[in-house]
């Protein structure tokens, strides 16, 4: 399994025969092995020239920007080497077909919402009060199988969303004021920490969809190719209860993230640099967390099961199997 | 149509489903650690000989000794057949084309052996069965059943095949 990298510091990257080397101030030249490397996470102000993008290219490794926020800004990924025509064709078409469209994005949404149900039954195994919000959502979930356009499913993505986000209160036990989602800016620690991670999901499906042949501006959920791939989108839902909502949950009741790791005034909250680590070095080992795979008979890590979803999404599309997304099993 | 490469006589003897997921463009090749030590025995092995010699744009042979010898080396025997209809494929496409006498060496490099293979008028006929079912799995919709072996879990297809 090949390894993501995250430069928080200031500095250069720069090819140097064969390997990729970081100059920082801070922990000096250090290489960087291209051959157990999938994807670089750029935090930081750094510079490179083209030399080290195009051995970036070479070796397969897409990197990914972030401005000084910890927004998303973009990613230089090596020019397509799997295209497949057949694939592009077939993936567009599914979307074109009303009714083939709505089967995959309500199949998103179901398990979504399985997997943000498991998360609020978990916490209600050890905190008061959440059977009600179980109930809740329950319901909401039994509406999904009879909608009949996106606009209905997104209806009930947001009612499940916001009974999921009143629970958090009680899930972190009060220790933030949390109300709504605020985005652009986020306006306290949570929504802080929801824009950021949700930034990080979004990248790393990213990153998977490019090592498989699919489109990832042609999307089914979310409407295709608007300003971003839309398709990591679609895929993001299932994944951010099962790993940004848990690591959010786990940094705040273990007090592992406090008040002194945001930058916050009135009106909007950022992680700084040292809640920033924090909050990528819970990310990266969540990311590589073990299951055992029923279906594989082997264990895979949750990052494979970003790749797997890719695979079903695929065999969808060529009309193998019916997509059934990834409803946490354990 | 577009010319058989050697890799799909190959895969319709390993996989017709494999074939068929290749052949629309569905490549997992990157992803397997045995394709990478393929290509590594590859570049590292027969470093004077001049290698992978493409024909037509389609057909790559790993190498050609004594004028009217092709050679192709294989990690080893697990797909036997495979290879040896694969190698029977190259000296047929030199017939067809005018070459004629050609014969092939396959080098497995886990045991060190070689085997020396020969078309012969049978072989002929079947390559051309072949062709032809090729072409056919080419033309379906759908990919065909997929049918799990004791190979599949060494195959780059294997997550996808089996998620």
């Amino acid at each position: 399994m090949k390894r993501s990298i995250y430069v928080n510091t200031n500095g250069r990257l720069s090819r140097k025969d064969n390997t990729i080397y970081l100059e920082s101030e801070t922990y000096g030249k250090k290489p960087i092995p291209v051959n157990n490397i999938q994807e670089i996470f750029l935090f930081g102000e750094v510079d490179l020239n083209t030399k080290a993008i195009n051995f970036l290219a070479q070796n397969n490794i897409t990197l990914h920007v972030f401005n000084y926020y910890g927004y998303y800004t973009g990613s230089f990924y090596p020019r397509e080497h799997l295209p497949s025509g057949f694939l592009l064709v077939k993936q567009v078409e599914k979307y074109k077909d009303n009714e083939e469209r709505l089967k995959v994005a309500k199949e998103f949404i179901n398990s979504a919402s399985h997997n943000i149900l498991k998360n609020v039954k978990y916490y209600s195994n050890r905190k008061e009060g959440l059977d009600e919000y179980v109930k809740k959502i329950e319901a909401e979930r039994e509406n999904i199988k009879d909608v009949k356009n996106i606009n209905e499913l997104m209806g009930i993505e947001g009612r499940i969303r916001n009974i999921y986000y009143s629970a958090f209160e009680i899930i972190i036990d009060g220790k933030y004021d949390f109300k709504n989602r605020t985005m652009n800016p986020p306006d306290n620690p949570i929504n802080a920490m929801i824009s950021f991670g949700n930034s990080m999901m979004y990248s790393s499906v990213l990153s998977e969809i490019y090592n498989t042949q699919l489109n990832p501006t042609i999307s089914y959920l979310h409407e295709p190719g608007e300003r971003r791939f839309s398709l990591s989108l679609d895929i993001s839902e299932i994944f951010k209860p099962i790993i940004i909502d848990r690591i959010i949950f786990t940094l705040i009741n273990q007090r592992m993230i406090r008040e002194e790791h945001f930058d916050q005034d009135l009106s909007m909250c950022y992680l700084n640099d040292k809640g920033r680590l924090i909050f990528e070095k819970e990310f990266d080992e969540k990311l590589k967390t073990i299951i055992k795979h029923p279906k594989l008979n082997k264990s895979v890590s949750y990052k494979r099961l970003i790749r797997l979803e890719c695979y079903k999404l695929i065999k969808h599309i060529i009309d193998e199997e019916e997509y059934e997304g990834l409803k946490m099993w354990w | 149509m577009d010319l058989i490469t050697g890799t799909e006589i190959n895969y319709y003897f390993v996989c017709k489903h494999k074939l068929w997921l290749f052949t629309h463009g569905i490549n997992m090749e990157h992803n397997s650690d045995y394709v990478d030590i393929g290509k590594s025995l590859h570049e590292n092995s027969f470093q004077r000989e001049d290698k992978e010699i493409l024909l037509d744009g389609r057909v790559k042979i790993d190498f050609i000794k004594n004028q009217l010898e092709i050679h192709e080396t294989k990690k080893s025997k697990a797909i036997e057949e495979a290879t040896k209809y694969q190698v029977l494929y190259y000296i047929y496409y030199l017939k067809m084309k005018g070459v004629d006498k050609v014969t092939g060496v396959i080098h497995y490099m886990d045991n060190h052996s070689k085997e020396e293979i020969s078309l012969s008028e049978e072989n002929e006929n079947e390559i051309k069965e072949i062709i032809e079912e090729i072409y056919k799995i080419k033309l379906m919709n759908k990919p065909p059943t997929k049918v799990q072996s004791k190979i599949c879990t060494k195959c780059s297809y294997y997550e996808l095949c089996f998620s």
